[in-house]
């Protein structure tokens, strides 16, 4: 059941005409600047999909993929070059942006392995009746006093009590939130270590992880822009 | 002939700057009066009457008509740069052009300047050909490429306009870079730094922050936040409008109806802001045309209470870019200013408390010219992207895009592909579908902004796909491919996948001009043969000594020529039959060089003119605030401003 995009597929330079790995950004044998590669974004940075990360490495890797890439290595060169220059940094940009996250790298690996990750949508409020069930009562509760304090503050008064009782609220959610975190990363390890039946649990307690996570955020969130602070 | 630099212009709201590597070093190229500033203002005379195209004088000399002929002359033309048509008109509340009126909604808006009516990058163009003709001067070969610096809090369509503006004036834009980068680059060059730093960027208009970090000689962008509608420009409004309430009220004279009376009291205003950055109290003294005189001192204190709710406008921005690097005002190193405005004692105290320096015994850096150092960062750049120099081979800025990218969703909700402070170039695939059978359009409306309703955004463009084959609703799969290269500036390309039929994209920018209208709109001719080159430097050079020379032939006949001393008048007389003897020639540094030498010794001569056009245009005799201090060494970065007199 396991999905791993396979990107070793041999194809021609366009400068040298020797065949090269089409997840290759460059040439290995003149050097030259490849079209957008194929593969993952793992790929780019000549790694396998994995959630454990050397993020110091990773930084280095960016930095000196950068340095060859970037447009502005490439400003005096040929029309095609420019182009692949400017597709190939825009894909090295995505890659790091995405991995260096751990949240967004879970989702993308997740993604990648054929997990389905709910859509975000940040507009909306959030609906109490898809919150997690353990924290059922308490997020009623809290919307309450949030719909209490938007009232107050439409009519212009200020209620220190409440306030503080949101704060608490809100500090209570965001070392939940930490909590989430926690367990996430223990099941980073499950999922890489593990055998198939422990990499599909772990897969599944990701994404109920991501789901509560982002149930998580975004009532901090509504708690933040409604005390204004 | 040998090949001139890339080279480095920052296109400023109040000043201009062009500038190159000089091996390893940025050097500002100094336009033909001697100054390194060339204030952004553009005087545009009535067409001749034998037909022809209108004379178009740029800088200091621009300047001059702003008092005498206000309604001929454009500044702050960058305010207005990629707005539409509203905007602009909320603008212009403090300007004294004016909108054509036959401008229609979704219109690039139009000035009309006398007959004549220009887009607003029309006139920064103008800006552009001035500073490439002063490379152009100082290297002697023609000057074709630039980077060129904008805010990085400038927008799609800002940024657009800008382009367009290079183009206009013959430039090949090789690079767009954001001021603040720019000012680390400048800053960065010199040291192997490693760390993060801050640049705090007040100009005349735009207000920018960025957070760094410095790594390898890799400057990587963290975050950047900003407001593109205040600076310095909007403290002198503020002056400007207090003294005209003020008049009014007690002494019954709305010098509003006189433009030439309000730049005369804007001038007075930037005077005195300019003073109270060095001293505690600043006067306006001048006569009214009733023959009243309207005296008021500002004390330090009372500007800076009145200037307050200004500067707190750069406290947010600079709380949400510490946020969004994921850090904290104990984290950032170094504190960098730029622009002329952060010569301001109090916007100094501001920083100071915004990123705890004093407390932490540190002080924001100032050593580079704060109207000079987004310049020199861009001659930087330039010399990256030229491979030019040593010290620049292994540096690389990696920039991000200030705001978030999205598409109009069902409801008219936002939905964002590509978050703000994204590293550029960045890129987002969406897939996009039919809601009826046999659609063939699909209709995608691109925003940037960080609202959650569309209309609460940025309108970037809308972007119609066509020549869908006709299938059922739903079962077309339209890959389109969003990027944001390298420059901020948004690329587009669709496909669909069910036919493999690349779609065709019609792009309706909101607030910019078709490839077509720029084209037509070209200032210069792009090629010119070198000798056509050489042929035109000469031209230049004599139209230019013509253009003193006329002004000295009229001088006799200002009552300013009796107060100079029969020394200056006839060393004025020698450096003109010496022009004059060098115009006839061929040798267009000689005569460069004539020119420089009799703008020199009229320069005082200059100032009391400029002093008498002050007092004849509010009708009184004297205005001791705006005439007293012009010897004094005043750079403050203003069309208005004395920068030049020195």
């Amino acid at each position: 059941m396991l999905k791993i995009v396979d990107s070793a597929v041999p194809v021609a330079c366009w400068s040298c005409s020797v065949a090269r790995n089409a997840s290759t950004l460059f040439c290995p044998n003149c050097s030259k600047i490849q079209p957008p590669a194929t593969g993952d974004y793992f790929a780019v940075f000549g790694l396998q999909p994995r959630l454990n990360l050397d993020l110091d490495a990773l930084e280095r890797e960016f930095h000196r993929l950068s340095r060859r890439l970037h447009p502005d290595r490439f400003a005096r060169a040929s029309d095609s070059e420019k182009e692949w220059s400017l597709a190939d940094t825009a894909l090295l940009n995505d890659a790091y942006r995405t991995l260096k996250d751990p949240l967004k790298r879970t989702e993308y690996v997740l993604k990648l392995h054929g997990a389905e990750i709910g859509e975000e949508h940040s507009g909306n409020r959030q609906d109490p009746s898809r919150a997690p069930a353990d924290l059922l009562e308490e997020v009623f509760e809290l919307n309450m006093q949030l719909e209490e304090m938007r009232m107050a503050r439409q009519m212009g008064d200020d209620d220190p009590e409440a306030a503080k009782s949101l704060s608490e609220a809100k500090r209570k959610f965001e070392g939940l939130l930490q909590e989430v975190d926690r367990d996430l990363r223990a099941q980073w390890t499950a999922w890489e270590e593990g055998g198939d039946a422990q990499r599909q649990t772990a897969q599944k307690q990701m994404v109920a992880l991501l789901d509560r996570r982002r149930y998580l955020r975004n009532l901090v969130r509504d708690v933040t822009e409604t005390l204004g602070d | 002939m040998p090949q001139a630099p890339v080279v480095g212009i920052d296109l400023g709201t109040t000043n201009s700057l062009v500038a190159y590597m000089e091996g390893d070093k940025p050097v500002v190229i100094p336009g033909v009066d001697g100054s390194n500033l060339v204030p952004s203002v553009v005087a545009l005379d009535p067409i001749p009457a034998n037909g022809g195209r209108p004379t178009v004088t740029v800088g200091n000399s621009a300047r001059k008509s702003l008092i005498e002929n206000p309604e001929r002359v454009i500044y702050s033309v960058k305010r207005l740069m990629g707005r539409g048509l509203e905007e602009v008109k909320n603008e212009l509340r403090f300007f004294p052009f004016r909108l054509a009126d036959d401008v229609e909604a979704g219109e690039v808006p139009r000035l009309q300047i006398g007959e004549l009516r220009f887009t607003p990058p029309e006139i920064s163009a103008y800006v552009l050909r001035q500073l490439k003709r002063n490379a152009e001067r100082f290297f002697g070969v023609p000057v074709n490429q630039a980077v060129i610096t904008v805010p990085a809090y400038f927008n799609d369509a800002q940024r657009q306009a800008t382009k367009d503006a290079g183009r206009m004036a013959g430039l090949e834009v090789l690079r767009l870079v954001n001021e603040p980068t720019a000012a680390s680059l400048a800053y960065g060059l010199d040291r192997a730094k490693e760390g993060t730093i801050a640049v705090y960027d007040l100009g005349g208009g735009t207000f920018d922050i960025s957070i760094l970090k410095l790594r390898d000689g890799i400057f990587e962008v963290q975050s950047t936040n900003g407001d593109t509608h205040l600076g310095g420009d909007d403290i002198d409004n503020l002056l400007l409008t207090i003294a005209l309430d003020e008049i009014h009220a007690e002494h019954g004279v709305d010098l509003r109806a006189h433009p030439g009376a309000v730049q005369a009291l804007r001038k007075a205003a930037i005077d005195a802001k300019v003073r109270l950055s060095s001293e505690q109290s600043a006067y306006f003294d001048m006569e009214l045309p009733n023959g009243d005189r309207y005296q008021r001192e500002i004390p330090r204190n009372v500007f800076e209470v009145m200037i307050e709710p200004i500067l707190e406008r750069t406290a947010g921005p600079c709380k949400q870019a510490i946020a969004d690097a994921g850090i904290t005002p104990e984290q950032i190193d170094e504190v960098v200013l730029v622009g002329g405005s952060t010569r301001i004692p109090a916007v100094r105290q501001l920083v100071d408390r915004l990123f705890k320096l004093g407390e932490r015994g540190k002080k924001p850096h100032t050593d580079l010219n704060p109207d000079e150092v987004v310049a020199l960062g861009a001659a930087v750049q330039a010399g990256i992207l030229a491979d030019s120099s040593e010290k620049t081979r292994d540096l690389l800025l990696l920039d991000v895009t200030p705001l978030s990218l999205g598409i109009e969703a069902l409801g008219g909700v936002v939905a964002k592909i590509i978050q703000r402070n994204s590293t550029i170039p960045a890129s987002a695939v969406e897939y996009f579908t039919t809601g009826v059978d046999g659609q063939t359009n699909v209709a995608i409306h691109v925003v940037q902004g960080e609202r959650e309703l569309a209309s609460d955004c940025r309108s970037l463009a809308r972007f119609d796909l066509k020549g869908i084959p006709p299938m059922s609703a739903g079962l077309p799969r339209i890959e389109v491919k969003f990027l944001i290269d390298a420059d901020g500036i948004l690329q587009v390309t669709a496909r669909e996948q069910r036919s493999g039929k690349e779609a065709q994209i019609e792009v309706k920018p909101t607030y910019g001009l078709t490839d077509e209208q720029v084209e037509n709109m070209i200032i210069d001719s792009y090629d010119h043969a070198e000798e056509d080159f050489a042929n035109r430097l000469l031209i230049e050079a004599r139209n230019e000594a013509d253009n003193i020379l006329r002004a000295v032939e009229h001088a006799p006949q200002n009552p300013a020529w009796m107060q100079l001393t029969v020394e200056e008048r006839s060393a004025i007389a020698t450096a003109r039959e010496r022009l004059i003897e060098a115009r006839q020639g061929t040798d267009v540094t000689a005569i460069s060089q004539a020119s420089v030498a009799l703008d020199q010794t009229t320069r005082r001569f200059a100032e009391m003119m400029m002093d008498a056009a002050v007092t004849t245009a509010i009708r009184g005799k004297t205005m001791d605030a705006a005439g007293n201090e012009l010897d004094d060494k005043v750079t403050a970065p203003h069309p208005m401003a004395a920068a030049e007199f020195k």
